[in-house]
């Protein structure tokens, strides 16, 4: 029973009970995946599946075993952050930071998404398969990543720049 | 949250059978169920996880589609089948949640999702005949300013919170299940009941049964079909007043509608009357008026909530107009 956690196989904890997240920030001292509102409603906690973004304080470790997970310390490779990271801090994308590694994650499953052709609720026509990221499209995208700070104009410039040179 | 068992269903004969112990419950993406653990308001002693079960989208020769129970939110809205097809199902899921939960929670799940009256959470503070039956209801004299207009009744006046489901009622979906006494397959409209007296039970499936697929007919009008959602912020909240609807026009006449409504009731409120008021009658703002009249006659709003009444009158006729506008 593992999970591959940044790239390391981990055995599992055998109380079932254990969330991912808490498996990350208790048991592997992975403290960088926040834990927010532990029930849902923050996306401070998300991290990445096999590239899909999720919630992990709503995931529970043993649901994901044999699964590959990205959290926010497997972005950056020897010490060099990754571009979206420094773009959060070009862009002021955070005053207190809590919400950063949730906000960092969900833009880059939200990325994928776009890149796939995923519409969204404010997407005007559904059978077109291309997506332009506009501002509306990528706020919406986001919805899930609140920021208590009211980071969101620097949040939305980092990513839409980010976005822009990865096309 | 208490210790439990997981167990992973290889198939849905295995799920059943460790479905059919006392206490299991089955967990799909757990988006729900997880946090109602957390919070002791369920205490299964098993967890039999169906997610390696049938997540599978198949389209079949007469034009329907069967979706595997396992199927992720995501999926489905993503299906290009149900995007070109089925709008307002696309719609409806991509108005609910969040990017991450959406990746998250299964169709099987949805639809077995709680309420999210704050009473029914509230296990230390709150009376809640949905939690503890015969208890009573807080919520009734309570802050009910998101409750039930319809169909509510003295014992609980909680509403059903999915999106997926308010446009799985208009498309009158069939539901099919497994149970220990074999398979058989559900109306959608028939799963979810109405509170009456015994509002612990949310919907018509028997103990054990395991939703396996959601099949949507073949309805050749949900092409032109949409989904509106009306809330307290632009994204990631719940409705208070939600409109499935897909209608097919002749000449300026309605030739048939189908109109469903979420935030309104205990399920996903299917508006017959007012379908048998517009079918025939040309597709003006004035009949659709006084077709969704005819369908909130019944309302009976609380305290706090008599806006949802005009709310929903008004999401009615703007959506109808905005299905009428565009005839294509």
């Amino acid at each position: 029973m593992s999970i591959n956690i940044n790239g390391l196989s981990i055995d599992l904890p055998s109380d079932t009970r254990v969330s991912l997240l808490d498996l990350l920030r208790d048991h592997l001292d992975l403290a960088g995946t926040k834990k927010g509102c532990n029930q849902g409603a923050c996306g401070a906690c998300t991290v990445l599946v096999d590239g899909e973004r999720i919630l992990s304080c709503l995931a529970l470790a043993v649901q994901y075993e044999g699964r590959s997970v990205t959290t926010v310390e497997g972005l950056s490779t020897e010490g060099v952050l990754h571009r979206l990271q420094r773009g959060f801090i070009e862009h002021d994308g955070f005053q207190c930071g809590y919400c950063t590694p949730g906000q960092i994650c969900s833009a880059l499953g939200m990325l994928a998404e776009v890149k796939r052709g995923m519409p969204s609720h404010v997407t005007g026509d559904l059978a077109d398969g291309s997506i332009v990221l506009t501002r509306d499209e990528l706020c919406e995208r986001m919805s899930g990543n609140l920021c208590r700070c009211g980071a969101y104009n620097g949040i939305v410039d980092a990513i839409a720049e980010f976005a822009e040179t990865t096309k | 949250m208490n210790s439990f068992t997981y167990a992973r269903a290889t198939d849905v004969a295995d799920a059943v059978r460790l479905g059919g112990e006392v206490h299991a419950k089955y967990l799909g993406g757990g988006t729900n169920l997880v946090d109602l653990m957390r919070e002791t308001l369920e205490r299964p002693s098993s967890l039999v996880d169906v997610t390696g079960l049938s997540s599978a989208m198949t389209e079949r020769e007469d034009g329907s589609i069967l979706i595997g129970a396992a199927a992720k939110n995501t999926a489905v809205a993503e299906h290009r089948g149900v995007r070109t097809r089925y709008p307002l199902l696309a719609r409806a899921i991509l108005a609910g949640a969040s990017g991450q939960i959406r990746n998250m929670a299964t169709v099987g799940g949805n639809l077995l999702q709680r309420t999210r009256c704050a009473y029914f959470y509230d296990d230390d503070g709150s009376r809640c005949n949905k939690r503890a039956p015969g208890q009573g209801c807080d919520a009734i004299e309570g802050f009910n300013r998101t409750h039930a207009i319809l169909g509510a009744s003295p014992s609980c006046i909680a509403t059903h919170p999915s999106d997926m489901c308010v446009a799985l009622a208009a498309l009158d979906a069939l539901v099919h299940v497994t149970g220990s006494d074999g398979q058989r397959t559900i109306p959608f409209v028939d799963l979810h009941r109405l509170p009456g007296d015994s509002p612990e039970v949310d919907t018509t499936l028997k103990l054990g049964e395991l939703i396996t697929a959601v099949e949507l007919p073949v309805l050749s009008f949900a092409q032109h079909s949409t989904y509106r959602k009306v809330r307290d912020r632009a994204s990631y909240a719940f409705a208070l007043i939600s409109v499935a609807a897909a209608m097919e026009l002749e000449n300026g006449t309605v030739r048939d509608v189908r109109l469903a409504l979420g935030g309104v009731a205990h399920k996903p409120w299917r508006a017959l009357k007012l379908e048998a008021s517009l079918k025939g009658r040309p597709a003006t703002d004035k009949n659709f008026l006084a077709a969704a009249e005819e369908e909130l006659a019944e309302a009976k709003p609380l305290n706090h909530n008599k806006f949802k009444v005009e709310l929903a009158r008004r999401t009615i006729v703007a959506v109808l107009a905005e299905l009428a506008g565009d005839p294509s």
